[in-house]
C-alpha cells in the first residue's frame, strides 16, 4: 500500500519511540528485577485463608540484616496486622492475601501498588529509605466500608 | 464513488433519509442521551461528595451512584449511540435504506438492550448490585443484575447481525465492488464488538449467573477478571472506532474537503480490530497469578495498537492541510485559518481530536508494564478515561447529533442552534480541563479512584489531596451544566424548522490509490485476530483454570 513520504517519516518516528519504550521497560523488568508484582505464582484456598500459614498469624518477621517479611491480610474493611514498625532503610517483602473480596494495597509516595485477590497470594517488595508514617490504603472498591480501609506503617 | 443501485434522477445524497430507518436511529439516540442525563446526575453528586461539599441522604449510597454512573455512561450511552449512528450510515451508504431483515434485527436488539438497561438500573437502585460497572467477583450481586447485563450484550449482538446482513446484501448486489467506507468501518466495528464480548458473555453466562443463583458454590476470581478485561479493553475501541468513522468519513464532507486515503483508513480499522483484543492484561498488570512474561507480551501487543491511531492522526492533518491549500492557504499553518471553526459539526469533533493527544499519551503511560504501579487504581486513570471516552468520543458524538437529528427528522440546523452547540462544546472543554487535570495530578499523588469521601483519619497525605478534589467537584459541576445544555440542544433540534439536511458522507480524493481487495478478506482478518488471541491468552487462562482455587461470594455493601 502506498504511503506518502511524510507519513512514512511520521510512522517511523512513532514506531521507533514505541520500540524504545518497550526495550527500556523490558530490560528493566526482565533483567533488573523491576517487574510488575505477580511474578511469584502462589495460590491459596480463599475459604481457608485464616487457617493457612503464614496467614493464620499476620505479622512482621525479620529475615536478615534490615530485611523483613510482612505477612498481611487484606479484608473488608481493614488490614491485619493493625500496626507495623520498621527501621529506616528496611527492605520489606509484603506477602498479602484476602479472605473475602478483591482489595488493593497501595502505599502513596512509593511504588507499592498491588491487587489482592482471593485465591492468590500477592508479593511486592519495597525499601523504606525515608522515615515517616506511611499510609496503606485499599484502592479497589470492596464494599460499603471501602473508604475507611487503611492502616499505617511507621518507619523510624 | 458512484452508487449504481440508485436509478432515479435524484443523486442518493439528496434523497431524504428513509422514514422507517429514521425511527430506529432516533430511538437509539434519544435513549442514549436519556442515559447520559441520568448518568450525569450521578456524576455531579459523586464529585460534590468527594470534594467534601455535600453529604448524601441515607437513602442514596455513593457506591450505588458510582455503579449507575459507570453503567449508564460507559455501557449504555455509548452502545446505544454507536448502534444508532452506525445504522444511520449503513442505511444511507449501503443501499439507501435498510432491508427489512436488518431493520427487524435492529429493533429486536434495541428492545432487548432497553429491557436489560431498565432491569439493571432497577437492581442497582434497589441496592442489590452495588458492584460498580466492572462487577468484580467475588462481590456477588443479584442474579437479575447479571441477567440484565446478558440482555444488553445479546441485544447488541442482534444489532450487529443486522449490520452484517445489510453489508452482505450490498456485496451481493454490487459484485466485485469495494464497499462504501462507512459500511466497511461499521462492519469492522461490530465485528470487533462480537469478538470482544465473547469474554464478558462467558464470564456472565458461565460463571456469574450460575454462581449468583447458587447452582455453583465458588467462582474462580482471577479467571472472571481475565474474561472481563479480555472484553474491557476492546470495549474502548468499540467506543473509539465510531468516533474515527466521524473523523474519517464525515468531517471531510463537513469542511468541504476529501478523504485523504480510503485504503489507509480501512487498513487502520483492520489493525485496530486485530490489536485491540489480545491485550486485556494491561488492565491487570498489578495482579498476582499472571506471570511477568504474559503481561509483557500483551504490553508489546498493546503498543502495536498505537500505530493505527498514529495513522489516523496523520490522515486527519493531511486532510485538513490539503483542504486548506485548496482554499488558497499558504505557509506551514495557513490551513488552520481555513477550517470552519464556527461550525459545531466540525468544532466539537475537532476538540475531541485535539484532546485525544493527551488522552492517548496517558494511555501509553498506563500500559507501560511496571510503570503502571505509579497510576493503577488512582484518580489518574479516571482522569485518563474522562479524556478519552468522555471527551474525544463524547464530543465527537455530540458533534454528530447536530446533523444526524436534522437528517433523520427532515429538519435543518439553525445558526442559533449552531451557536448553542459551540457554547456547549466550550463549556464541556472548560469543565473537563478542570476535572481531568486535577484528577491526573492528584492521582500521581496517590489518591485512589472509586472511593467515597475520606481523609483516611486525617492522614497528611490524604489531606493534601483535598484541594484537588475540590477542583474536581467544580469541573464536574461545569460538566453537568454541559450535560443539561446538550439535552436542551437535542430538544431544540427535535423542534428545529423543517427542511432537507444532506447526510454528510465524504468522498475520496482523486489522487488516492484504489483500495486493495485484500482488506475485505474477512476470513483472513478474523483468523489473524483469533490467532493472536490464542497466542496471548490460551496458556495463561489454562493456568488460571487449573491452579487458582474458587472463592465463595460476598455481599459487602
Amino acid at each position: 500500500m502506498h504511503l506518502h513520504r511524510l507519513e512514512k517519516i511520521w510512522l517511523g518516528i512513532g514506531f521507533s519511540m514505541l520500540c524504545l519504550f518497550l526495550l527500556v521497560l523490558g530490560i528493566m523488568s526482565l533483567t533488573m528485577g523491576m517487574a510488575p508484582p505477580g511474578g511469584h505464582h502462589q495460590s491459596i484456598d480463599p475459604a481457608k485463608v485464616r487457617e493457612t500459614a503464614p496467614f493464620d498469624k499476620p505479622m512482621l518477621k525479620k529475615i536478615g540484616e534490615n530485611e523483613y517479611e510482612a505477612v498481611f491480610l487484606a479484608y473488608a474493611f481493614g488490614y491485619e496486622p493493625h500496626k507495623m514498625e520498621v527501621p529506616a532503610g528496611a527492605t520489606v517483602h509484603f506477602i498479602i492475601t484476602s479472605p473475602d473480596v478483591v482489595h488493593g494495597f497501595e502505599i502513596p509516595g512509593t511504588n507499592v501498588n498491588t491487587m489482592v485477590l482471593p485465591g492468590e497470594v500477592s508479593h511486592v517488595t519495597h525499601t523504606f529509605d525515608t522515615p515517616g508514617e506511611y499510609l496503606i490504603l485499599c484502592n479497589e472498591y470492596c464494599g460499603a466500608g471501602h473508604e475507611y480501609m487503611m492502616t499505617t506503617i511507621i518507619v523510624k | 464513488m458512484k452508487q449504481e443501485r440508485q436509478s432515479t434522477i435524484t443523486p442518493q445524497a439528496l434523497q431524504p433519509f428513509d422514514r422507517q430507518d429514521s425511527g430506529l436511529v432516533l430511538a437509539h439516540i434519544l435513549f442514549a442521551f436519556t442515559a447520559l442525563l441520568l448518568g450525569g446526575v450521578a456524576g455531579v453528586l459523586q464529585g460534590l461528595v468527594r470534594g467534601g461539599m455535600i453529604t448524601l441522604p441515607a437513602s442514596i449510597g455513593y457506591y450505588e451512584l458510582l455503579t449507575a454512573h459507570g453503567i449508564l455512561m460507559a455501557l449504555i450511552f455509548t452502545t446505544f449511540f454507536i448502534i444508532g449512528f452506525l445504522y444511520s450510515g449503513v442505511s444511507k451508504t449501503l443501499g439507501g435504506s435498510l432491508y427489512p431483515a436488518a431493520r427487524k434485527l435492529g429493533w429486536t436488539g434495541f428492545v432487548l438492550m432497553v429491557s436489560g438497561t431498565v432491569l439493571g438500573v432497577v437492581m442497582v437502585l434497589l441496592k442489590k448490585a452495588t458492584v460498580l460497572y466492572t462487577f468484580y467477583a467475588p462481590m456477588k450481586a443479584s442474579p437479575y443484575f447479571y441477567i440484565a447485563l446478558a440482555l444488553v450484550v445479546v441485544g447488541s449482538w442482534l444489532s450487529g447481525y443486522g449490520i452484517f446482513y445489510q453489508y452482505r446484501r450490498w456485496k451481493q448486489t454490487n459484485q466485485g465492488k469495494v464497499s462504501p467506507l462507512f459500511g466497511f468501518m461499521a462492519t469492522v466495528t461490530m465485528l470487533l464488538w462480537q469478538v470482544a464480548t465473547i469474554g464478558v458473555a462467558a464470564e456472565v453466562l458461565l460463571q456469574l449467573i450460575p454462581w449468583s443463583f447458587g447452582w455453583t458454590e465458588t467462582i474462580n476470581v482471577l479467571l472472571s477478571r481475565t474474561l472481563f478485561w479480555y472484553f474491557g479493553h476492546p470495549l474502548v475501541y468499540f467506543w473509539l472506532l465510531p468516533a474515527y468513522i466521524c473523523w474519517y468519513v464525515i468531517i471531510p464532507k463537513i469542511i468541504g474537503g476529501k478523504i485523504f486515503s480510503d485504503a489507509l483508513a480501512r487498513m487502520s480499522f483492520i489493525l485496530l480490530m486485530i490489536f485491540s483484543i489480545p491485550v486485556g492484561f494491561h488492565h491487570q498488570l498489578m495482579e498476582p497469578g499472571i506471570s511477568e512474561f504474559w503481561k509483557y507480551l500483551q504490553v508489546v501487543l498493546t503498543f502495536m495498537v498505537v500505530v493505527p491511531s498514529l495513522m489516523t492522526a496523520f490522515s486527519l492533518f493531511a486532510t485538513f492541510e490539503i483542504f486548506g491549500k485548496s482554499k488558497g492557504a499558504t505557509g506551514l499553518f495557513g490551513w488552520v485559518r481555513k477550517l470552519p471553526w464556527k461550525d459545531v459539526r466540525f468544532f466539537a469533533p475537532f476538540m475531541g481530536m485535539l484532546l485525544f493527544i493527551p488522552a492517548g499519551a496517558g494511555g501509553i503511560v498506563n500500559a507501560s508494564h511496571q510503570m503502571n504501579a505509579v497510576v493503577h487504581n488512582t484518580l489518574w486513570v479516571t482522569g485518563h478515561f474522562h479524556l478519552t471516552v468522555a471527551t474525544s468520543v463524547a464530543l465527537t458524538f455530540f458533534g454528530i447529533v447536530y446533523w444526524l437529528i436534522p437528517v433523520v427528522t427532515n429538519r435543518v440546523l439553525t445558526p442559533a442552534l449552531n451557536r448553542l452547540g459551540i457554547i456547549q462544546t466550550v463549556i464541556w472543554c472548560v469543565g473537563m480541563f478542570f476535572m481531568s487535570a486535577s484528577m491526573h495530578t492528584v492521582g500521581l499523588l496517590g489518591s485512589p479512584r472509586r472511593t467515597a469521601y475520606t481523609t483516611y483519619g486525617d492522614h497528611p497525605d490524604a489531606v493534601l489531596w483535598m484541594p484537588y478534589h475540590v477542583v474536581m467537584a467544580i469541573g464536574g459541576t461545569i460538566l453537568f451544566v454541559g450535560v443539561v445544555l446538550m439535552i436542551v440542544n437535542i430538544i431544540l433540534l427535535l423542534r428545529a424548522p423543517s427542511g432537507h439536511t444532506e447526510y454528510p458522507i465524504g468522498e475520496a480524493s482523486d489522487e488516492a490509490v484504489p483500495t486493495p481487495r485484500y482488506l475485505e478478506r474477512w476470513g483472513m482478518w478474523i483468523g489473524l485476530t483469533a490467532l493472536l488471541v490464542i497466542i496471548a491468552y490460551a496458556i495463561p487462562i489454562s493456568d488460571m483454570i487449573h491452579s487458582t482455587p474458587g472463592s465463595p461470594g460476598y455481599v459487602t455493601w
